[in-house]
């Protein structure tokens, strides 16, 4: 995968400089988030203690006992749940139940720490023998079925709103030939400040992320990775305002991968920068912990911005995410750092430089499986010349031996996919990588020609960019415009009143498991129990 | 005149289909695909592909010919605008006959998520070489992003004394679109602003005449550009100053 020499001659110095100026900009923003939770990491935190359901009117279990905490969740809201397990020696679902009718646990007298602790450490066990299983199961059939990987690995999304709905398509894409499969969420989910339950049917521009419905898709797909011996890979959306409950959800139900971008909120769906910042670090300890790959957001500022001009954003993004996910325990191949083909098809050598860029996105992150994104900007009703666009994407994707390939659907400017749209863009998609296999070992470019100059001049471009955000620091660059030119106001946005400074009395048993296991270094002195 | 799809020769109603049936591929299935495409009333049908998508589902490519015609002559339809301006033009016609800045107000509304509508029209870049009005000099122009409720939008509106809403729906599924532009339509209604300022749509599945129905000024589909929506707004916003004297 690593390639010897970079074939576009790119400086390796200058690569190590540009991650020294990312983890400059990135530490500041670290110590904000070692000091902070929100009220979602609390909820995952209960999710992943054994807090689920709902009450009558649909607000769940998680979110119920958040309410009753209210201030407390400085302290951190584990210590009420296992405090009433413990006290009323109730199983898990028994609680959430009588919690769903009404208990309000944060009036129950704290026990003995001690038993709390010992109870703590019993749920952990719980928790990480489900989530080793998880990973244990999935690594099996990896490996058992590893003659048939393609690379890259075929990506579609479903979207119909009805999980069962999504269920025959996404069995028909894979069966076709897809590996991965995307269950794009409801239009404006990412707003809600809690995550449904149950399995639903009803939703706009996607499906309702909920525990049951991962359930469901998992289980469907199953079905498919013995009948075609391929492990079938199941995404979701770990963004919004709940994006640590649903790494917490994902990793329970044996998700494979989460869109998750430390930036992507902020920018794209208004959601304050705290809040996000300090969300992303908790579910990514999750997403590493599980195993699960994660899918950064960087297609966004090139379908926002012109895709030659702002080229540089996504390099410098994608410096920045990797960052953060390091300091999360995140390994290098767990970050599917995105990125997308979205030149404007009338710019004259538009295709090299999309060449160009894919490939010094390759070289500059060697072990990073990458996530390449499709035309969708420039799609039109004309779905012949999208085939045609979309041909030239897969092209330079395996050209390029990029990691996810996110395939184009001939009807992306008109509406969600048919089945049939799924079926001639995996189609497409098998011929150009067959008919290609050897090419990526068989070119070599020009010193100094077009795509050699077109990647230096992005990364120098980068360098820039990211010298100009380290002077400011990460949160007036992003107040000021300097991403994807949209400016966010560091105490605006949505969610700001769910983050919390943690008190000196925080305490957090599923932190702290996290923490242990990934090797991360816990946070300053005077924040444990 | 009566016109007809054109294949390779004059009127022989050609057209191309395809579509998938619920079957499994098989010949019969082909056969089915054969004889539903007579029975939309096409002739000398031929299915060219058929391939399985799972054991449930084929998809079809078919060929099919045609007697309908359709009246050319008897086909209505008003575009927004008959003649486009530049941007040049259309600030020169600002300065020329307002005197003062044009507000226009802008927004992807209801839950849609899906800027690159708006964007288009109203970033400063624009979108494939064509300005943005937030260029326009003669024009002040706020884009409000995605998910915007309506109330808001028009909030904003009055505040500002927007002299043109612009409204975008991309996400279209189960057309969640009319209802959310519907529901603006009667909002403005409500808050007695209809009339004062000109309500415009744009998206994918949108075009003028869908936009008189729905009550909206005008309406915008796929192509257009910003230099589009600025010149229907600043012709209309003159006619209405000038047959209001």
């Amino acid at each position: 995968m690593t390639p010897a020499k970079s074939k576009l001659g790119l400086s390796k110095p200058k690569t190590a400089k540009a991650r020294a100026l990312a983890a400059e900009i990135v530490a500041p923003v670290q110590e904000f988030i070692d000091k902070h939770t929100t009220i979602t990491i609390e909820r995952a935190t209960l999710r992943l203690l054994g807090a689920d359901g709902a009450n009558s009117d649909g607000i769940p279990v998680p979110n119920l006992i958040a309410q009753q905490c209210g201030g407390r969740l400085s302290g951190g809201a584990a210590v009420y749940y296992i405090n009433a397990l413990t006290k009323l020696s109730k199983t898990p679902a028994e609680l959430n139940a009588e919690i769903a009718k009404g208990l309000d646990i944060s009036k129950i007298e704290l026990t003995d720490l001690k038993h709390i602790q010992k109870k703590a450490g019993e749920l952990v066990k719980g928790l990480d023998a489900r989530i080793t299983a998880n990973v244990s199961h999935r690594n099996a059939k990896l490996s058992q079925y590893k003659a048939n990987v393609r690379s890259p690995l075929i990506y579609v999304i479903v979207a119909t709103g009805n999980i069962y709905e999504d269920v025959k398509q996404a069995q028909s894409a894979a069966l076709g030939g897809a590996d991965i499969i995307a269950v794009i969420r409801t239009t404006a989910q990412s707003l809600l400040d809690y995550v449904p339950y149950g399995a639903t049917t009803e939703g706009f521009g996607g499906t309702y992320a909920t525990q049951e419905n991962f359930r469901i898709m998992r289980a469907a797909l199953d079905e498919v990775v013995d009948k075609e011996k391929r492990y079938i890979r199941l995404v979701n959306y770990c963004s919004g305002l709940c994006m640590p409950e649903i790494a917490a959800m994902g990793a329970m139900e044996r998700l494979d991968m989460m869109l998750n971008d430390s930036m992507y909120g902020i920018l794209f769906r208004d959601i304050n920068m705290y809040r996000t910042f300090t969300d992303q670090y908790f579910s990514r300890m999750i997403n590493t912990a599980a195993d699960i790959i994660i899918n950064t957001g960087e297609d966004n500022y090139l379908t926002t911005s012109d895709a030659v001009e702002k080229a540089h954003t996504v390099l410098a993004s994608q410096f920045l995410n990797e960052k953060f996910a390091a300091n999360a325990g995140m390994p290098n191949r767990l970050m599917g750092l995105g990125h997308a083909f979205e030149i404007n098809p009338e710019v004259k050598n538009g295709f090299l430089y999309e060449y160009a860029q894919a490939l010094m996105a390759r070289e500059i992150f060697p072990e990073h499986p990458l996530k390449y994104m499709p035309p969708t900007k420039f799609m039109t009703g004309d779905i012949f010349k999208g085939y045609a666009m979309n041909t030239l994407f897969n092209f330079v994707s395996k050209a390029t031996d990029q990691g996810i390939h996110l395939l184009g659907m001939l009807t992306e400017a008109i509406h969600t996919p048919y089945l049939q749209d799924r079926h001639l863009a995996i189609e497409n998609a098998l011929y150009v990588h067959n008919t290609m296999e050897g090419f990526i070992d068989e070119i070599e470019f020009k010193k100094d020609g077009i795509m050699a100059r077109r990647a230096r001049q992005v990364l120098d471009e980068t360098m820039e960019m990211l010298s100009q955000v380290k002077k400011h620091g990460l949160f007036t660059a992003i107040e000021t415009g300097m991403f994807a030119e949209i400016k966010r106001p560091r105490d605006g946005g949505k969610g700001f009143d769910g983050v919390y400074e943690k008190s000196p009395d925080y305490w957090n048993p599923v932190e702290d498991y996290l923490k242990n296991k990934l090797g991360v270094k816990a946070a300053p002195a005077g924040t444990a129990r | 005149m009566i016109i007809k799809p054109y294949g390779d020769t004059s009127n022989d109603g050609a057209v191309q289909l395809s579509f998938t049936l619920p079957v499994k591929n098989c010949g019969r299935a082909k056969e089915a695909a054969k004889l539903y495409v007579q029975k939309l009333g096409f002739r000398k049908v031929d299915v060219v592909h058929a391939a399985p998508l799972s054991d449930e589902f084929t998809f079809f490519v078919a060929y099919g010919k045609t007697e309908v015609g359709i009246d050319y002559d008897k086909v209505e339809y008003a575009e927004a605008v008959d003649k486009y301006m530049s941007m040049d033009e259309v600030n020169d016609f600002i300065k020329t006959h307002f005197k003062r800045k044009i507000v226009i107000v802008g927004a992807c509304t209801g839950t849609d998520a899906h800027t690159v509508g708006i964007d288009a029209i109203m970033n400063m870049k624009g979108y494939n070489h064509h300005f943005g009005l937030e260029r326009y000099p003669m024009i002040e122009a706020l884009n409000m992003g995605s998910q915007v409720p309506n109330e808001k939008i028009l909030a904003k509106a009055k505040e500002l004394k927007a002299d043109a809403v612009l409204v975008s729906q991309i996400v279209t599924q189960k057309d969640v679109h009319i209802k959310n532009l519907t529901e603006l339509i009667e909002l403005a209604e409500a808050e007695k602003v209809r009339g004062k300022m000109l309500l415009v749509m744009g998206g994918p599945r949108v075009n003028n005449k869908l936009a008189k129905e729905l009550g909206y000024d005008a309406g915008f589909g796929t192509g257009t550009y910003a230099e589009h929506v600025a010149t229907f707004v600043v012709k209309k916003l003159y006619d209405r100053m000038t047959t209001a004297k």
